[in-house]
């Protein structure tokens, strides 16, 4: 009974994103970014792209960075700051895979227009509240921290209808997290099978995208793009609770600035 | 005070003939040394076997040489009848190298279920071209085994994908309703071959690999590796690094236990504290991103020292510590007076203090038994200068010990944090790493004391490269241990024994 008193002896501890900003938001460097242009000789940009333990980096044809295998380590911003940086920022997640390749050339907007047009019908009737199960599919352990975060009194997904479920029969998203295990295929597509339509599905984590620094052993785990139609990419090692639910807003149509691409691919 | 934090390592392994390895280990183990693990090295020329023996000062390695049979086939008397903490090793060893423990007493697969015929992944094996690359779900999707017959007893498989929001791993109870009279534990479900990926890969990148072996103890994992590789290089680690070391492997120790009592919390269905506890665990974790960029403190050990200037200097980290710690503190009082929560927690998942210490059960859960054993007794980094206050060890051995022995640690790692700032402040300009330039061939032995317990990494290197690592988890060590603590619990304590255990599947699956 005492608890009920030192429950509110702090005051309201939550984000007021994403009705309002949040600093940690903002300013927490979820990804890498890319300047193609950056004055860093030649020799330092190929330096950086051998250095990167995913091979995220391609200097060939033209510089591109894919935020999807970014585990986050740093060695290219060390190699050659004037053209990778930190970029601050939790809004990552996109809403095609490529889409997390900065420097490359993009598709047309029409064929993203189109996706999202898809994937907005399909979530019409979730737009109150949605129930999202959460599948392991070959984590460090560390993603899951950061989902159950969310529903910490920081983050407090509750208060905007997201809510996590046991069932998959209750769940409208799949949000899968791991490298994709040989182990964990047919209990991943057996969850999806359960989930009644229509279901959204989410990849969070550099692990999930694309396997990360781990994956790609004997038990497979290059990610989950083979193994489910995944609909939002969250990049990030392991991705923050905040570019979670920018995820999952995302996925939503429920971002309060709905960029154009999911994201810009360049930091401002 | 600038020395090799584990000194330099001599005599630490012992080459004996098969015979008398067997001998030596179990009568080793008998007259008190701590059994930390089994595994086997695959090479080209020979195929060893290692066993981990920790005593009062020192880790060391006894290590055999194995003779094929005629068929090419590896096997030797298993350690399992005389050394029951053997048993999953075991197990982990047929499944990864093809090495049968004969007369062991259940060698179903544990780690890696493979088809008859496959090919399994000898780590050490410099040859990995021979393997099938996708080991088929349908071999791992196999049932359970079932132990338990009789009236009204059914099996209930439990996972692999959890109610909630878990790491996958299942569970097969047997029960006749109510009370847990058996169970199994499954994890190879996310087996991500962890030991083959360290293979063939620098140190620095192998230090990646490392963080990712259970990513809630990234710190950790990386120093242990860090300390194998140190001691073979025979580097002296600037002082600056090493109480930074303190500091960060401390805070991830402290986000570790709260994560623990937001689980018990939650299982016992109390919003309020659950709800504190949360955030208590996200203000460390935006401490540690605030120090290093990294909520879970990656990026920071490389071997040699640190990679990077903290963010944050000593009095700002202390600045922003002290009221997190202060708002733990008070809770964690609340808690341990709040009768319904406690009600739920005394007497549940009984560890013997016997099993335990026979088991060599490391980490809280060996703690919580009685057995006053902590890796940072055998010193590593600035725990010489500033060694902890006091070991927390409780003789209880249910959940509630657990517990509480974590919440204690939570005020010693603080008063360290503190320690360790406190040198840092006139150290601002020092070093903070020593440069390795080139890492010799051979073999060490790194620890460090996880959150969850002793992290064991047994590094052989070879032109610079790891040719093979045995990274041995505390979650792996003490999971086995779960059988055993159901004594009258029924289903509904699962949840608190579950979490009181603490441990990470991650490490478990490797």
């Amino acid at each position: 009974m005492f608890w009920a008193t030192r429950g509110l002896r702090d005051g309201v501890v939550t984000s007021r994103w994403p009705a309002g900003d949040d600093s940690y938001f903002d300013d927490f460097r979820a990804a890498v970014a890319l300047d193609e242009d950056g004055a860093d000789p030649a020799n330092s940009v190929a330096a950086a792209a051998a250095a990167c333990p995913t091979e995220a980096i391609a200097v060939t044809p033209a510089l591109s960075l894919d935020r999807g295998r970014c585990i986050m380590c740093g060695r290219c911003v060390a190699h050659a700051p004037n053209t990778f940086s930190w970029s601050p920022g939790s809004d990552v997640s996109a809403l095609r895979r490529g889409a997390l390749v900065v420097g490359a050339t993009d598709e047309s907007d029409d064929a993203l227009d189109e996706l999202q047009a898809a994937l907005s019908r399909r979530v019409r009737r979730l737009r109150r509240s949605v129930h999202i199960r959460h599948v392991d599919t070959g984590s460090d352990g560390s993603d899951e921290w950061e989902v159950a975060a969310l529903t910490n009194p920081v983050y407090d997904v509750h208060r905007l209808g997201i809510f996590f479920t046991a069932s998959p029969r209750h769940a409208d998203i799949l949000l899968a997290t791991g490298i994709g295990t040989a182990g964990m295929v047919e209990p991943v597509l057996r969850t999806l099978q359960a989930m009644p339509g229509p279901t959204v599905l989410i990849a969070a984590g550099a692990d999930a995208v694309s396997g990360g620094v781990i994956g790609g052993g004997y038990t497979g785990g290059t990610g989950l793009a083979e193994l489910l139609p995944i609909d939002v990419w969250i990049p990030g090692a392991p991705a923050t609770p905040f570019a979670l639910m920018h995820g999952i807003l995302l996925a939503l149509g429920r971002l309060p600035r709905p960029a154009p691409d999911g994201h810009d691919g360049r930091s401002s | 005070m600038t020395k090799t934090p584990l000194g330099p390592q001599h005599d630490i392994v012992v080459e004996l003939p098969l015979a008398q390895w067997h001998d030596d280990v179990t009568s080793r183990v008998q007259a008190g040394e701590r059994f930390a693990g089994v595994y086997c090295s695959s090479r080209s020329s020979r195929t060893v076997l290692d066993a981990l023996l920790v005593d009062d000062h020192q880790v060391r390695c006894f290590r055999t040489t194995l003779v094929p049979d005629p068929d090419g086939k590896f096997s030797y008397p298993a350690l399992t009848p005389q050394l029951p903490a053997a048993f999953w090793y075991e197990r982990a060893l047929r499944d990864l190298s093809d090495v049968t423990a004969l007369g062991h007493p259940r060698l179903d697969p544990l780690l890696l279920p493979r088809d008859p015929g496959q090919p399994s992944p000898r780590p050490g094996h410099t040859d990995s071209t021979v393997l099938d690359r996708h080991v088929h779900s349908r071999a791992a999707d196999a049932h359970g085994p079932v132990d338990m017959s009789g009236r009204g007893i059914f099996s209930l498989p439990l996972g692999p994908v959890r109610s909630g929001v878990f790491e996958s791993i299942e569970f097969l109870i047997e029960t006749p309703g109510e009370n847990i009279p058996h169970l199994n534990i499954r994890p190879h479900y996310k087996h991500r071959g962890i030991a083959k990926r360290f293979e063939g890969r620098s140190v620095a990148d192998a230090v990646l690999i490392a963080e990712r072996v259970e990513g809630v103890a990234s710190v950790a994992h990386a120093l242990a590796f860090a300390h194998a590789v140190e001691s073979l290089d025979g580097t002296a680690v600037p002082r600056r690094a090493r109480l930074l070391r303190v500091v960060h492997a401390e805070l991830e120790r402290i986000a570790n236990h709260l994560d623990v009592v937001i689980r018990l919390c939650e299982a016992a269905g109390l919003a309020v504290p659950t709800a504190r506890f949360g955030w208590h665990k996200e203000s460390i974790m935006r401490l540690v991103s605030a120090l290093c960029g990294s909520r879970f403190g990656r990026n920071v050990v490389c071997a040699g020292g640190v990679a990077m200037s903290p963010r944050l200097d000593p009095d700002q980290t202390l600045d922003r510590l002290q009221p997190i710690t202060a708002r733990i503190a008070a809770d964690q009082r609340q808690l341990m007076g709040d009768s319904t929560f406690l009600d739920r927690v005394r007497g549940a998942g009984h560890l013997d203090h016997e099993l335990a210490a026979s088991h060599g059960a490391v980490g809280p859960i060996g703690r919580g038994s009685g057995c006053r054993d902590d890796a940072r007794l055998r010193p590593y980094d600035a725990y010489d200068e500033i060694p902890p206050a006091t070991i927390a060890v409780d003789q209880r051995g249910d959940s509630q010990a657990r517990l509480q022995v974590r919440l204690n640690e939570i005020s010693v790692s603080a008063e360290l944090i503190r320690q360790a700032c406190d040198r840092l402040q006139t150290l601002a300009d020092a070093p903070l790493v020593a440069p390795i330039e080139s890492v010799p061939d051979g073999y060490a032995i790194g620890w460090a004391e996880a959150p969850q317990g002793e992290v064991l990494y047994s590094l052989h290197m070879h032109d610079g490269k790891v040719r093979r690592c045995f990274a041995r988890s505390a979650s792996l060590h003490n999971m086995l241990l779960f059988h055993d603590v159901f004594g009258g619990d029924i289903f509904t304590d699962l949840p608190f024994i579950e979490a009181s255990f603490g441990l990470s599947y991650a490490g478990v699956a490797m």
